[in-house]
């Protein structure tokens, strides 16, 4: 078995290699994911008022939310705005033909958005919490707003009521071979919203949440389900080591 | 007469039945109760029997997939390619879809996973040796079918991934001499991959390759129980027999080894839960992030990446560029040279001279054209291949070839003793390189072109480098194996 101990240090070192060259990249901001049914409702609400307009989650049917702890009756009252029965799918009422002609694009289903973010950089949601935080204010763009991870986006910043109006501080700099580089400093509030800036934040991590949640409906159950499963297995491991064992007395 | 004495003997009765119709007892001893395997078999025999459950779990799953799945890439009333949803749709609204569904992923890549380990297990203890060598043939049918099924079945979710990977591998068969621009619209049946190309990837994914595949795998089989098992001694159990018959050093397959792989199954199976219930993703090196975004023709994502089963191949491609391919020829050369003088075997000597030639066509075509049509149109000359293979047809070929490698095996290797056990420190410096720059084609394959080790060593060189370790392994095994310093292989096998 030596070769095997020599085979398993050296595959042990060549993850431990690869994960240590794979950093690097966008700094995104993490984002304080919360699955406890008040965040996952408050980004339901969040979702359905300003998101759901123009995206669709059409793999989401409006009766998963009962998932995170809402009536069938309250779904209907108060998040169902373009849907007459709980088990249709969560669409926008907005045409594809339209938007296209409005945005210049379609603006994209969302149900798995928080997946597809994801990059060595960081998770989806860390990519959403970010992007959602860093629209700031831009004349050159016809919609007159731009973002500082996704830039030239098409999606007008549909929270400024919350958020306000962020200016971006721009510093030019010398990349040493001559070339100006313009790199973004920071935002600075020019136009205060409704909400506070922490409280701005709290209410976007709570829609990341929701978004993240709406990935995979049951990711939860997934993962402790797991545990149990384990353990039934742990057991069968340990009968078949037994029984191979007792098989294997009279072998020399 | 008791109960259970007449419930026997009918019993009996049932199979003498059988057996006078189907061989139904003499193939469960000759495949089970008596097929005597090596007593000393280690924790790598594992991986056969563990591919073959693999295969089982791929089947049944792909089964209840296909009841849900749908091969349409034409878009639902949200946007949504029709396929891209219907695998949301298996997640979300089918009963257990999502463990289905994840159990089939998650095996895809535990499918190399255990055939990689299985394979590296024939080299190092020499199985692909005389007389297993139709054995190691039949396993590189099954695998190459392996990575057709991954290739195809990559398609199907029809997501961003999918479709850039399907595209960029149905272009390199444009790569292929005067007919590949032709074969390449024909194998997408279309300019683009579009819906013809997912409706017959899906029917190659879900029955024509499958059928091959198990073929393959019953043939794999049967040449196996034929000769018998090597074992980590690289020794034959059937040269020492007791007055019966039955090696010395041999056991049943079952029980023995039936009870031990049944352990196995039990270790393997929580590896796999492990996966599924906590990281079905396998941090985006089994579902690609970028696979979250339906397909869409008209973005091309920045970085298009395999998937991590197929990134040593894709490295060696990308790294045969113009500036790589005179050492590439220089190498083959030499190779060819060298095999030339050694054989004695008429065929070998021609494939060495067919090499030496495809050499000289790829320097004609670099140096003399640089690549560009010559002057005079060679096609009215009739002489359409004098203007020599480009740097993508040799891309190309060493993708195919670095794969067919492994079916040389037998032929290569030249050392009189067949496990790592007795070999000397020259081959086992030859395998030692050939896995580190497996590894390394691996994970440079799963970067970017531009990717550079701490931001300081460039990936290319280490691609380049590792390209050519990884074909000396083979091309230069005849001599390294006949040098090498030996020891004694013992009579019987060792340790257990």
């Amino acid at each position: 078995m030596s070769l095997l101990n020599k085979f398993l240090a050296a595959a042990v070192l060549a993850v431990t290699i690869t994960g240590a060259l794979a950093a690097g990249g966008v700094a995104l901001d993490k984002a304080p994911v919360r699955f406890d049914d008040a965040s996952l409702q408050q980004g339901a609400k969040l979702f359905v008022n300003y998101c759901l307009n123009c995206h669709s989650a059409s793999s989401v049917r409006y009766n998963t939310l009962t998932q995170i702890g809402l009536s069938e009756q309250q779904i209907k009252d108060n998040l169902m705005f373009a849907a007459d029965k709980t088990g249709e799918q969560m669409l926008s009422a907005m045409r594809q033909d339209d938007a296209r002609k409005w945005f210049g694009a379609a603006p994209p289903d969302l149900s798995v958005i928080a997946r597809a973010r994801a990059s060595e950089d960081g998770s989806g949601a860390d990519w959403l919490y970010t992007y959602l935080r860093s629209f700031y204010r831009d004349d050159s763009r016809p919609t007159g707003w731009n973002n500082a991870i996704f830039p030239g986006v098409g999606m007008p910043h549909a929270l400024w009521t919350l958020q306000g109006e962020q200016a971006a501080k721009f510093v030019t700099k010398d990349d040493g071979h001559g070339n100006q580089i313009k790199h973004l400093e920071g935002f600075e509030l020019v136009k205060p919203g409704s909400l506070k800036p922490q409280e701005y934040d709290e209410q976007v991590a709570n829609l990341v949440s929701f978004l993240t949640w709406m990935g995979e409906p049951g990711q939860e159950t997934r993962r402790s389900m797991g545990w149990f499963v384990l353990a039934l297995l742990s057991v069968f491991a340990v009968l078949s080591w037994l029984l191979k064992r007792a098989y294997w007395k009279d072998v020399h | 007469m008791s109960y259970c004495k007449i419930v026997t003997d009918k019993l009996q009765q049932v199979l003498g039945w059988v057996d006078e119709r189907f061989p139904l007892t003499a193939n469960y001893k000759s495949h089970l109760s008596e097929y005597y395997a090596p007593k000393n078999f280690n924790f790598w025999y594992f991986f056969g029997s563990l591919a073959l459950l693999v295969l089982v779990i791929q089947i049944v799953t792909g089964i209840f997939l296909v009841m849900h799945y749908k091969p349409d890439a034409s878009l639902n009333a949200a946007g949504v390619p029709v396929a891209f949803a219907s695998v949301e749709y298996i997640m979300r609204d089918v009963m257990g879809g999502k463990f289905i569904r994840y159990m089939h992923s998650t095996g895809a890549s535990m499918f190399f996973i255990v055939v990689y380990l299985h394979m590296f297990r024939g080299i190092i203890y020499g199985s692909y040796r005389k007389p297993r060598e139709l054995i190691w043939l039949f396993g590189m049918g099954i695998f190459l079918c392996l990575m057709a099924e991954a290739f195809f079945g990559y398609l199907l979710p029809w997501g961003q991934m999918s479709f850039w990977g399907a595209q960029v591998i149905v272009n390199l068969f444009e790569a292929i001499p005067v007919i590949g621009p032709d074969l390449s619209i024909f194998i997408r049946g279309d300019y683009v991959v579009s819906d013809a190309t997912l409706n017959r990837f899906f029917a190659f994914h879900v029955i024509a390759i499958p059928l091959v595949l198990i073929g393959l795998v019953a043939a794999h089989l049967i040449a196996l129980h034929e000769v018998g098992s090597n074992n980590p001694d690289g020794v034959e159990i059937k040269k020492h027999k007791d007055a019966n018959g039955i090696p010395l050093d041999g056991i049943p397959f079952h029980p023995y080894y039936t009870v031990k792989d049944i352990f196995g199954v039990s270790i393997f199976l929580i590896v796999f839960a492990i996966i599924i219930f906590f990281a079905p993703e396998g941090g985006g090196y089994f579902l690609e992030f970028n696979n979250f975004f339906p397909a869409d023709s008209l973005k091309t994502p920045a970085h298009i990446a395999p998937v991590w089963y197929f990134t040593p191949f894709y490295s060696m491609l990308r790294a045969t560029t113009s500036d790589f391919l005179p050492v590439l020829w220089a190498f083959i050369t030499l190779v060819a040279g060298l095999t030339f003088r050694a054989t004695s075997c008429v065929w070998v000597k021609r494939a060495c001279v067919l090499a030496v030639v495809g050499v000289y066509w790829g320097f004609f075509g670099l140096t003399v054209f640089g690549f560009t049509p010559p002057p005079i149109d060679p096609v009215i000359l009739g002489v359409h291949l004098g203007r020599g293979f480009d740097a993508k047809f040799w891309g190309v070929a060493m993708m195919g070839g670095s794969v067919m490698l492994f079916g040389l095996l037998p032929w290569l290797d030249q050392s009189p003793v067949k496990s790592i056990r007795y070999k000397g420190g020259l081959y086992k410096t030859a395998l030692a390189l050939f896995v580190l720059s497996f590894v390394l084609l691996g994970f440079l394959g799963t970067k970017a072109p531009g990717y550079a080790f701490f931001g300081l060593i460039p990936g290319g060189p280490v691609a380049a480098v590792s390209t050519i370790l990884y074909l000396a392994f083979f091309g230069l095994m005849p001599w390294y194996s006949r040098m090498d310093k030996t020891k004694p292989e013992p009579e019987r096998v060792t340790s257990k």
